[in-house]
């Protein structure tokens, strides 16, 4: 069968179960777009390349299966760089297709012509640039392969205009040949076997879950083995939802603004058991201080991360779900030989911590609106399987904080790259992805003005996100580190509450608009907002902009010296 | 360039396609990795390329390093071949001044480190020396002082030594650290 490049790139798509894809045509990319009419494939035309990349991630989160863009060259290329590094940083699974100029005339500097490639190789888990028509099946099918094994990460497929038009025999190739890819899944024995001894020495230990155990669908995995060893576990930024929030053993997040506990917990335990997380700075504080008396059982399917920041006493490469099975089974033989460790008294230790040093804020009655008070009636007012989507800054905090994550995939942000402006296109594409879920963006004012016009996206697909900003007219995290390490000289972070006007943006993007200025009319608001499903909604929550995020460890300091909220201190020192 | 022990070198089995170079290159920099010297070549099978990377593995350690170079999809095996297991050699053509008067001494040290001769000038003649990297440095030293014109030099290339015992290609843990 006689195909064209661009044929064979459209069925190649539909041969890898792509149902939905994002993005925008262009001229490089225009043959492309011809043959999607024909195809089953859905595509959503969004207003701006970022919006593209942002929606291919918060579909392959909400999913666990890659998301897809696909837009021209040159700056729609540009446009993808920052959702390629966001998701190369979060390992998302993304497939993006970029148009290229004719190969004829790459490196003459024509019209919307950029190294694409080259830009993107940093950022891509691996990326190609198409020569010949006849390669498009072979390459398509490696990309999507290499995007979804391994550690998955985004790729991208640079197809010129010329290849498009070029005639191939389509065939769908058997085997995948890439000799240097082998990711190493299964754990080795011996490992297993010293992790599992460590296990049963350890008194004090905390399993420290990362976003790895939501690539590998771990979390059932993850629960047993937490109940049978009786270990706490911390959630990282990128694992909220993996193990219940409001299971006994769940700690939550750990970190810079980590609770007392989580933060505490790892600092003082004798082991932590790493589980595809990956000693972050935003987790560890000053690394020589970090959990200075555990060892290290690290798990991770990268084995590039293994010794990368802390090195492991037990390395272990392989994938999440694996090796967590076969822990189980190790420590169960471990249990019977040697009996169950008493960590009673760790647990006891834990409760304390707990009680003494609680997440805290105060909602004075006729007084400023508090964001953490708008976030906890939110998420009284939602279904427990509610996706939740953050953009980055205070209010990424206080959503990780705040809400309770029952279920895995129902958090989505920016963790790594820490992109502002994820929240509004990562809610869509979960939305596209699970139509089923009601799903919110927690916003901040700065992040919604920076991909707000995707919102037209939503309206005119019909995809029903509802986004809740908590506006509170600054650039809320750099104010927060302006009044705290810059002696309150405020640098460039005002953004002004009722400029633009968020109802009115809101309405002329087809959306339903709303504000709220006092607690009593948040539940009745988000009431509202919930009994909507044909069109978007946004609310404009004016939250108080003094409002700081607490605990918080200072950027190169200790986990030891953890900041609390001073309102506690002055509450009789909790 | 002497032998550093902070020096190692990787024999890096790579697949032959277009921009594999700069992949390598570019990881060595964004990661802030330092590269001594670096030799591509075409092997026995045309489907491969092999690089002979000398790292200083002072700066970042060299696990780290090869770890790293083990996630680039094209590269497809790295071995360290380590200094006293590993046959090393270098190439050097080096122009040295050599008037009349000089040419006779140039000649005689070519001679002694069964160097070549491989073009001669008025006053100056092109050398070309192979062998491990001290002895090209020995070379320089003892022709420096007739006034080096110009000089360049291939970065190491290496091979596994043929012991009386099986191969002993030190391949660096990858897999399983």
């Amino acid at each position: 069968m006689k195909l064209t490049g661009a044929q064979a790139l459209i069925k190649s798509l539909e041969m890898e179960q792509v149902e939905v894809m994002f993005g925008l045509p262009g001229g490089a990319i225009l043959p492309v777009y011809d043959p999607l009419i024909d195809s089953s494939i859905r595509h959503i035309l969004v207003r701006h390349e970022q919006g593209a990349g942002h929606m291919a991630s918060g579909y392959a989160h909400a999913t666990g299966r890659p998301g897809v863009a696909m837009v021209t060259s040159g700056p729609a290329a540009t446009n993808i760089v920052t959702p390629l590094c966001d998701a190369y940083m979060d390992s998302v699974p993304m497939v993006v297709v970029t148009g290229q100029v004719p190969y004829a005339v790459i490196g003459t500097d024509a019209f919307q012509e950029c190294d694409t490639v080259g830009i993107t190789m940093p950022i891509t888990k691996h990326n190609w640039l198409i020569t010949d028509a006849q390669d498009i099946p072979q390459i398509v099918r490696e990309a999507f392969h290499v995007a979804t094994t391994g550690r998955p990460g985004p790729v991208l497929v640079d197809i010129p205009k010329d290849i498009a038009n070029q005639t191939m025999d389509w065939y769908w190739p058997e085997r995948i040949d890439l000799p240097g890819y082998k990711p190493t899944t299964k754990g080795h024995p011996k490992q297993i076997k010293d992790a599992a001894r460590l296990i049963g020495e350890s008194r004090r230990p905390v399993i420290y879950a990362g976003g790895g155990i939501l690539k590998a669908r771990a979390a059932e995995a993850l629960r047993t083995f937490a109940e049978l060893i009786g270990a706490p576990v911390v959630t990282t930024l990128m694992a909220r939802g993996a193990f219940p929030d409001s299971h006994e053993l769940c700690l939550g997040m750990p970190g810079m603004h980590g609770n007392y506990t989580a933060v505490t917990s790892m600092q003082r335990a004798d082991l932590l058991i790493a589980l595809g997380s990956r000693f972050d700075d935003r987790v560890t504080g000053k690394v020589s201080a970090f959990a200075p008396d555990a060892k290290i059982i690290h798990v991770d399917i990268d084995p590039a991360e293994q010794g990368k920041v802390r090195r492991p006493d037990v390395p272990i490469v392989g994938d999440c779900r694996q090796v967590i099975d076969e822990l189980i089974k190790a420590t169960r033989a471990e249990h019977t030989k040697h009996g169950r460790p008493d960590l009673s008294a760790w647990i006891a230790q834990i409760r304390e911590w707990q009680r003494d040093y609680p997440l805290h804020y105060d909602q004075e009655e006729g007084g400023p609106l508090k964001p953490q008070f708008v976030i906890e009636r939110l998420r009284e007012a939602c279904p427990d399987d509610t996706i939740v989507a953050s953009g980055v800054g205070q209010h990424q905090m206080w959503a990780s904080q705040y809400w309770r994550f029952e279920h895995p995939y129902t958090w989505i942000n920016s963790g790594g790259l820490g992109t502002m402006g994820y929240a509004v296109p990562a809610s869509i594409g979960a939305k596209v992805g699970r139509p089923d879920r009601m799903v919110w963006a927690v916003d901040g004012d700065g992040c919604f003005q920076m991909t707000a016009q995707e919102l037209v996206t939503a309206t005119a697909e019909r995809i029903p996100v509802k986004i809740a900003i908590l506006n509170n007219a600054y650039l809320g995290m750099v104010r927060q580190w302006q009044e705290l390490f810059y002696e309150e000289r405020y640098s460039e972070v005002y953004l002004s509450p009722d400029l633009p006007d968020y109802v009115k943006w809101a309405e002329a993007m087809g959306c339903v608009g709303m504000r709220v200025e006092d607690a009593d009319d948040v539940v009745p608001t988000i009431d509202k907002a919930n009994e909507i499903d044909d069109r978007p909604v946004v609310i404009d929550f004016r939250t108080d902009y003094r409002e700081k995020v607490y605990p918080m460890v200072a950027a190169g300091t200790s986990n030891d010296d953890v900041i609390l909220d001073p309102a506690m201190d002055r509450k009789g020192g909790r | 360039m002497t032998v550093d022990p902070r020096h190692h070198i990787l024999s890096v089995l790579v697949e032959n396609k277009a921009g594999v170079l700069t992949r390598v290159a570019a990881l060595f920099s964004r990661r802030g990795f330092n590269i001594v010297s670096l030799a591509v070549s075409p092997t026995e099978d045309e489907r491969f390329s092999r690089m002979t990377i000398v790292v200083d593995a002072e700066a970042s350690p060299l696990e780290q390093i090869v770890k790293q170079l083990n996630k680039l999809i094209p590269v497809i095996k790295i071995s360290e071949i380590a200094h006293e297991e590993g046959v090393e050699r270098e190439l050097m053509l080096v122009t040295v001044k050599a008037t009349a008067e000089a040419r006779s001494q140039v000649t005689e040290l070519t001679a002694i480190f069964e160097a070549r001769i491989v073009d001669v000038g008025y006053e100056a003649m092109t050398i070309m020396v192979a062998g491990e990297a001290d002895k090209l440095d020995a070379f320089t030293d003892l022709v420096r002082p007739f006034g080096i014109v110009e000089q360049q030099r291939t970065g190491r290339i290496a091979m596994p030594k043929l012991a009386r015992q099986p191969l002993k290609l030190r391949a660096v843990r990858t897999a399983r650290a």
